[in-house]
């Protein structure tokens, strides 16, 4: 036996008045490897996702974008299927491959009609050890990740702002850094950093396979048994710690370049889920941004007009303690300053008068009917299972759902009170320097 | 169906625009989103995945299809208007969008923010849009907020009343986003691009119109254009999910027994001009990619073409890393993030077009591979491999394209909008499988045209010193 199976249940979700089950299956190899299978036989297709606890976080200094950088040579191909083979199969068999690089993981995925998800066992078995990373790939793959920086970034205002804004509120942290990595330091990425890089997080143990679909559990690990049972283990990682140290002074950067309207960013140091503060941060996210009947956009957009969108960005599922956002565009001939003044009275009433009961329960009702509606899909599903993984165990979905629901209106108070605060934050304005002449 | 946002869907839960854009990366998002545009028009299902649908016609001329399943407590509603940009004047542009915009935003029943409040209140989404050839009003609710979710539903189709303080809202904030999209280089593209191609066809207009066109529409033009063409007999309801068909009878009997045939007016559409000279278009801002788009007048979705055009189109680009020109221009060249190509089959001629995203210095370099590979597969047959390949995903991938509650229920509304029938499903793999590379070879001469392409480069032209 490779492996042993641990753990079998039924996992209920208590809503009100709703109860989902999924059937969750948990398995660990020998060698480390985590399989996490959700049996879910209601359409004939499955899904096979390999997460690595390897992202932007983890990169050495002056190396930014390391880890996107390799995610892209994962399909380059191995001794195996030789170059750029991986996709071609998977397509040819019906299916879609992508991957995606975050700042603390990295995932791999395939999407098949349930009869053929056998084949992504063998695929991320052969690339997990055996990438064959030629040299003048390298160079090719990088200067395709650079020009997916110039589409994303350069060529983008907003999210250049974004990056600045990143790069001020972090001055320790390695959340400084953007995922897509520095356009000096790609250039500097050579094949052996992406070889050892490869070689030190690309191991069974650094990794967790969730399968979602119509599949059977238990027939599957046989395959993943005797297909990862034989990879050895990696070097012991020594995982990153750092600490970003407390903000004592507000941060300004100003973005001068070519673009239409000024836009604003506002960014202040939160923590990150489990810590007991996350609940209220996230039903505080949804009270100020959760659909167009929120406050965000009926004071910046609807009432006053000073803004042709507004809206605030939080995500606690990060390892370690990032930001919330504040975003608003200003609407054309409108000051940004006056956007800026409307944010911070949104900001002021949430700290001087707790929202309405009917507000709270919005929030929560919204977040357990996305939780519901992302089962309609396996692929969320999965993705979900694998977040919570990533994050400790897959368990704290509970946590998570269970921690909503006890947020009160005088929690939402104290939050907004505690974080949103002038030297806790960061902002960041877009000045549009020239007039843009689109004529032809 | 025009895809004219960029390529980066976000991915995170609850992501909003440039912020959530950052957090990850994917490999190729856009292979997946024009997969998806691909996949509203040509992936079905065949016997071995068929859904159990049911179609009726109501006295009063609604096409109502439904499919059931009860493995989660949500319904899923697509209504799709047969009325789009195709339907509006060419001096009112960005009729048919502003009309489906303001539905939401004021009826005989509630006000705006009624609407808004009492739809996120229930943790559900009901969304109007236009498109080039329909609008499409779409409901996700939990079972057990049906009835309020229906209830909304009927109130936006029935009763909007256009309110002129909310006109005037609307229309600055389009203004505003049309303004602020000029930043946007894939858009300025895309703008040139249609406007070139199909002229005073009403598939050249950008769907919001413009500034000057949108100050021409009245109260009384959305008033009337809600009128003529929200009708019964005019529109197909789609409803997949957790409801039984005695519960959907009982909804549209208390929601939408009002709702009464007439008479649909006959639209007015400028002419295609089909004999256009070869063209170059060059955009100067200051980029660090030229931003270049080459293509052509394609297909209609009901041209015989269809599938021989699926199968060529995979070839040479639709198929992500399966095409060829992501191998040449990509893999090989390392020139681009993403090249890509594509055909948007609409009632009338779409667009067939290639897209593609490289530093200035590359562009000449680019548009020359790409040219090289449009001569290739207009010239010489695709490899039998090559067939086979396209083939079988093409005929593979479709049970993945039915594989929610929410595309069932998109899909089932447009198989019924292009006419494609309810036995389609278990022909269309017969209808690909019989595309040889003699048909592939002809449609590639047929439909992709080297002499009357036309080029849109968005770049530092300066830095790109275009040679064409």
């Amino acid at each position: 036996m490779k492996y042993i199976k641990f753990f079998s249940f039924f996992l209920f979700l208590f809503l009100p008045n709703i109860v989902c089950s999924s059937e969750v299956k948990e398995y660990k190899l020998n060698n480390g490897l985590k399989v996490i299978a959700v049996e879910e036989h209601k359409s004939p297709v499955a899904t096979f996702q390999i997460w690595y606890r390897v992202g932007s976080r983890d990169e050495p200094a002056g190396k930014s974008g390391l880890s996107h950088l390799l995610e892209h040579m994962m399909f380059k191909g191995t001794s195996k299927y030789g170059t750029s083979a991986l996709s071609r199969i998977v397509q040819k068999n019906g299916g879609t491959d992508n991957a995606y690089t975050t700042k603390d993981y990295t995932v791999y995925f395939e999407l098949f009609s349930s009869d053929r998800i056998i084949l992504s066992v063998d695929l991320e078995a052969d690339r997990m050890q055996n990438l064959i990373m030629d040299p003048k790939e390298v160079l090719s793959e990088r200067s395709v990740v650079m020009e997916e920086r110039r589409l994303r970034y350069e060529d983008d205002p907003q999210n250049s702002l974004f990056e600045e804004v990143t790069a001020a509120a972090f001055k320790v942290h390695p959340y400084q850094r953007l995922v897509i990595g520095w356009m000096s330091d790609l250039k500097s990425i050579e094949r052996d950093d992406l070889y050892d890089y490869y070689k030190t997080y690309y191991s069974p143990n650094n990794a967790v396979i969730v399968v979602a679909g119509d599949v059977n559990g238990d027939e599957l690990i046989k395959n993943i048994g005797t297909l990862f049972g034989d990879l050895p283990c990696g070097p012991p990682i020594k995982k990153m710690s750092s600490a970003e140290p407390e903000q004592k002074g507000e941060r300004r950067v100003i973005l001068k370049r070519e673009a239409e309207l000024p836009y604003i960013l506002i960014a202040y140091h939160v923590p990150s889920f489990p810590h007991e503060d996350s609940y209220a941060l996230d039903v505080l996210n949804l009270i100020l941004a959760g659909g167009k009947s929120t406050r965000l956009y009926q004071s910046l957009v609807y009432e006053k007009k000073v803004a042709l969108g507004a809206s605030a960005d939080y995500s606690g599922f990060s390892r370690d303690p990032y930001l919330f956002f504040f975003y608003a565009t200003a609407a054309p001939g409108r000051d940004i300053e006056d956007v800026e003044a409307s944010l911070y009275a949104e900001i002021k009433n949430l700290q001087n008068e707790p929202p309405s009961e009917r507000e709270i329960q919005k929030a929560k009702n919204q977040i357990e009917s996305s939780f519901i509606m992302g089962q309609d899909s396996i692929y969320v599903q999965a993705m979900k299972y694998g977040m919570f993984e990533m994050l400790g165990d897959w368990r704290l979905i509970d946590t998570y759902i269970e921690g909503i629901r006890k947020v009160t209106r005088e929690d939402v108070v104290e939050i907004a009170k505690k974080y949103f605060k002038e030297e806790n934050g960061t902002v960041g304005i877009l000045i549009p320097t020239k007039k843009v002449d689109s004529n032809q | 169906m025009k895809k004219t946002n960029p390529p980066l869907p976000p991915l995170a839960k609850g992501g909003h625009g440039g912020i959530t854009q950052s957090f990850s990366l994917n490999r190729y998002p856009l292979f997946i989103s024009v997969l998806m545009l691909f996949a509203v028009f040509c992936f079905l299902p065949t016997n071995v995945f068929a859904l159990n649908v049911n179609r009726t016609i109501l006295p009063n001329g609604l096409v109502v299809l439904h499919s059931e399943n009860h493995s989660l407590p949500i319904v899923m509603v697509t209504l799709i208007i047969k009325a789009g940009q195709i339907n509006e004047p060419a001096e009112k542009a960005g009729l048919a969008n502003l009309t489906a915009e303001l539905l939401t935003e004021g009826t005989r029943n509630r006000k705006s923010r009624d609407i808004s409040e009492e739809i996120d209140f229930i943790g559900a989404s009901l969304d109007a849009s236009a498109g080039s050839d329909y609008t499409t009003i779409s409901l996700s609710v939990l079972k057990k907020d049906i009835q309020k979710g229906a209830e909304l539903f009927s109130d936006i189709l029935l009763n909007p009343i256009f309110p002129q303080d909310e006109i005037d809202r609307k229309k600055e904030l389009i203004k505003g986003f049309l303004r602020q999209r000029e930043e946007d280089p894939s858009f300025l593209a895309e703008r040139a691009f249609k406007k070139e191609v199909f002229g005073e066809h009403s598939y050249g207009r950008i769907l919001e119109g413009s500034a000057e066109s949108i100050q021409n529409i009245k109260r009384e033009d959305l008033v009337k254009f809600h009128a003529d063409y929200f009708l019964p007999n005019n529109s197909i309801l789609s409803v997949a999910g957790d409801l039984t068909h005695a519960e959907l009878d009982a909804l549209m009997g208390k929601y939408l027994s009002g709702w009464k045939k007439a008479e649909i007016p006959s639209r007015v559409t400028g002419e295609l001009n089909r004999a256009k000279p070869k063209k170059t278009i060059k955009i100067d801002k200051d980029l660090t990619q030229a931003n270049i788009i080459l293509g052509n007048l394609g297909i209609s979705r009901d041209n015989p073409d269809y599938y021989a055009v699926s199968v060529m189109n995979y070839i040479l680009g639709g198929g992500g890393f399966s095409s060829r020109l992501m191998h040449s221009v990509r893999d090989e060249l390392g020139l681009a993030y993403d090249v890509h190509s594509f055909f948007a089959a609409n009632k009338e001629e779409g667009i067939f077009q290639i897209g593609l995203q490289t530093k200035n210095e590359s562009a000449n370099v680019a548009i020359a591979e790409v040219l090289k590979q449009v001569e290739r597969i207009r010239k010489e047959k695709v490899t039998d491999d090559e067939l086979s390949e396209a083939k079988s995903y093409l005929t593979g991938s479709f049970p993945r394209r039915l594989d929610t509650n929410r595309k069932i229920a998109d899909f089932l509304a447009s198989v019924e909008f292009y006419n494609l029938g309810l036995d389609y499903a278990t022909k269309y793999p017969d209808y690909i499988n019989s595309v040889t590379t003699g048909d592939v070879l002809r449609v590639a001469e047929k439909y992709l045209s080297p002499e009357k392409y036309v080029l849109v480069v968005v770049a530092n032209q300066k830095k790109a010193e275009l040679k064409y």
